[in-house]
């Protein structure tokens, strides 16, 4: 019996800008299925580790195969979701919600051909996770910023990823817009079985699905269920400015 | 003669009645139709005056052919696909800011033309590209431009969708798999060609006009990238033909004149706007306690 290999898998990542130590010897693993949140004060380097995951920017040392392969060399990459930290889309994009999550399904297909029936379907689909269907010819520049990211979970799931990495998706979003996040996450999770790393300061939405947290400070200081973390006297479930307080103390 | 080859046998009325203007018309419709179709997407990244870096480049490839004696066009159109793809390169992996990589194209391209059309025999060679000259466009001027007007077009229909979703997002569709660096650099040789077939028509000083100004005017009422496309097209055709009226019923420049219609319908269009939406500051979030 042959194993699949493992969506994402970091092994012993250091990495500088100049000669500021921004990453070190930080490895990890997500499985398919699996919902990991990664969680670190401001400067512990998510963003640069987010980015040397997918590819975007070299890698000093260590190693990082995404199912099994190299990140920029990847046989199907629109198996693979991004959503980056808020995009200054601008008040200004004359694009309508419909045409921004349609880009996102373009990855499934040869780019240079027109939408199937498929394609739009899957467009509406996750318009609707994200209960953004009623607005779907609206401008984006009319949406409120919640509203804007919810658009850009949808471009996202869009194109069906078994691997989603969400860089601080929901930082400055509301409640309803929170909950509706976490039950389109958990539909990708329990029914696509879809591996999901999450980077994110506001964890109360998800604290209960979340399978693995692991916390980054240029290394990683803990890796484990969210249980074993609460052991310590931390609790996911706080409001979302405590949470980078706790982090700062944890060394 | 020239609308029967183009299947247009019947004779159009005053201002439009004589050959050259019939010559006008069609390359100005083609132009202005063209241009704003690959302005909606250098708007939308901030690269609303690339179309000025090209064009002075491209009129550096003019004063060399001018020099060399060969057709000044070909040479414009080389010189100005290799600058394209240098300011995207330099925009993307340079170090270099863009609006000062932009300001040496601008700079080097207007001198070297000056310089090499110096030494074909005179700079005045070099004023009906700086200008235009739309009433002066041959037949053979013609089948060019709607040769590079159709493959602009095929090009936008069939990669629109996948150039819009890296003015999007350009990390995620990297991330995704789409060829965010081809399709940078398709752009960039679409601009140039765009260019080149256009600084006859208006000439290099009011090429990027006809590329942004359209679509400014379309994207402040358009709700789709769709509809923006569409309408500053049809703004950029609307204006070549009113503006080549005016220009041969008041004996007025036709380069000029279309561009200043377009900019005066984008200050009118942007007033009627401001009076339509007074003052109504949308929330940055909707953050809940």
């Amino acid at each position: 019996m042959t194993t699949q290999p493992a969506p994402l898998e970091a092994h012993d990542i250091s990495f500088a800008y100049g000669a500021e130590p921004v990453l070190d010897h930080v490895s990890l693993t997500v499985q398919p299925g699996e919902f990991v949140a990664l969680v670190g004060p401001n400067g512990s380097g998510k963003s640069t580790l987010l980015r040397l995951l997918l590819g975007l920017l070299p890698l000093q040392s260590g190693s990082v195969r995404v199912f099994g392969e190299a990140p920029h060399h990847q046989s199907d990459p629109s198996r693979i979701g991004y959503v980056p930290q808020r995009l200054h889309l601008g008040r200004d994009l004359p694009a309508t919600v419909r045409e921004v999550v349609a880009a996102g399904r373009i990855a499934r297909r040869r780019w240079w051909k027109p939408p199937s029936k498929t394609d739009r379907d899957a467009v509406e689909h996750a318009l609707g996770a994200v209960a953004m269907l009623d607005r779907q010819h609206d401008r984006m520049s009319d949406l409120s910023g919640g509203q804007q990211q919810r658009v850009l979970i949808a471009k996202a799931l869009a194109c069906d990823p078994s691997l989603l990495i969400l860089d601080e998706p929901i930082a400055g979003v509301d409640a309803e817009s929170q909950q509706l996040f976490r039950d389109s996450l958990m539909h990708l999770v329990n029914h696509h079985h879809a591996a999901v790393l999450l980077v994110s300061h506001e964890l109360s939405a998800v604290a209960d699905d979340l399978d693995r947290v692991l916390v980054l400070k240029q290394r990683i200081v803990f890796d484990g269920p969210p249980a074993a973390l609460a052991a310590t006297g931390v609790s996911l479930g706080v409001h979302a400015d405590d949470l980078p307080m706790w982090l700062e103390q944890l060394s | 003669m020239i609308l029967a080859a183009l299947g247009m046998p019947w004779p159009l009325p005053y201002p439009f009645d004589r050959e050259y203007m019939q010559l006008a018309l069609i390359a100005g419709l083609i132009i202005g139709v063209c241009a704003p179709l690959i302005g909606a997407f250098l708007v939308q990244k901030d690269l609303a005056l690339v179309g000025d870096g090209i064009g002075h480049v491209a009129l550096a490839g003019v004063g060399i052919g001018l020099w060399l004696g060969v057709t000044p066009l070909w040479v414009a159109l080389g010189a100005a696909m290799i600058a394209a793809l240098a300011i995207e390169w330099l925009r993307t992996r340079g170090h270099t800011r863009s609006d000062i990589a932009l300001a040496v194209f601008f700079y080097g391209g207007i001198a070297a033309g000056v310089v090499f059309a110096s030494r074909a025999g005179s700079t005045a060679n070099l004023l009906p590209y700086l200008f235009g000259s739309i009433l002066t466009v041959a037949p053979n001027d013609l089948w060019t431009i709607l040769g590079i007007g159709v493959v602009i077009i095929a090009t936008i229909a069939i990669a629109g969708r996948a150039l819009l979703a890296t003015v999007i997002d350009p990390e995620s569709s990297r991330v995704a798999g789409l060829p965010v660096d081809g399709l940078n650099a398709m752009l960039a040789v679409l601009t140039a060609a765009t260019i080149v077939m256009a600084m006859r028509v208006v000439g290099v000083l009011l090429i990027a006009a006809l590329m942004v100004l359209p679509v400014a005017i379309s994207r402040i009422y358009a709700k789709s990238f769709r509809t923006t496309m569409l309408a500053a097209a049809a703004i950029g055709g609307g204006a070549a033909l009113a503006g080549l009226a005016i220009a041969r019923i008041a004996g007025l420049a036709a380069g000029g004149t279309i561009v200043l219609l377009v900019t005066v319908v984008f200050l009118l269009a942007s007033v009627g706007s401001a009076l339509r939406r007074p003052s109504a500051p949308k929330p940055e979030h909707d953050h809940v306690h």
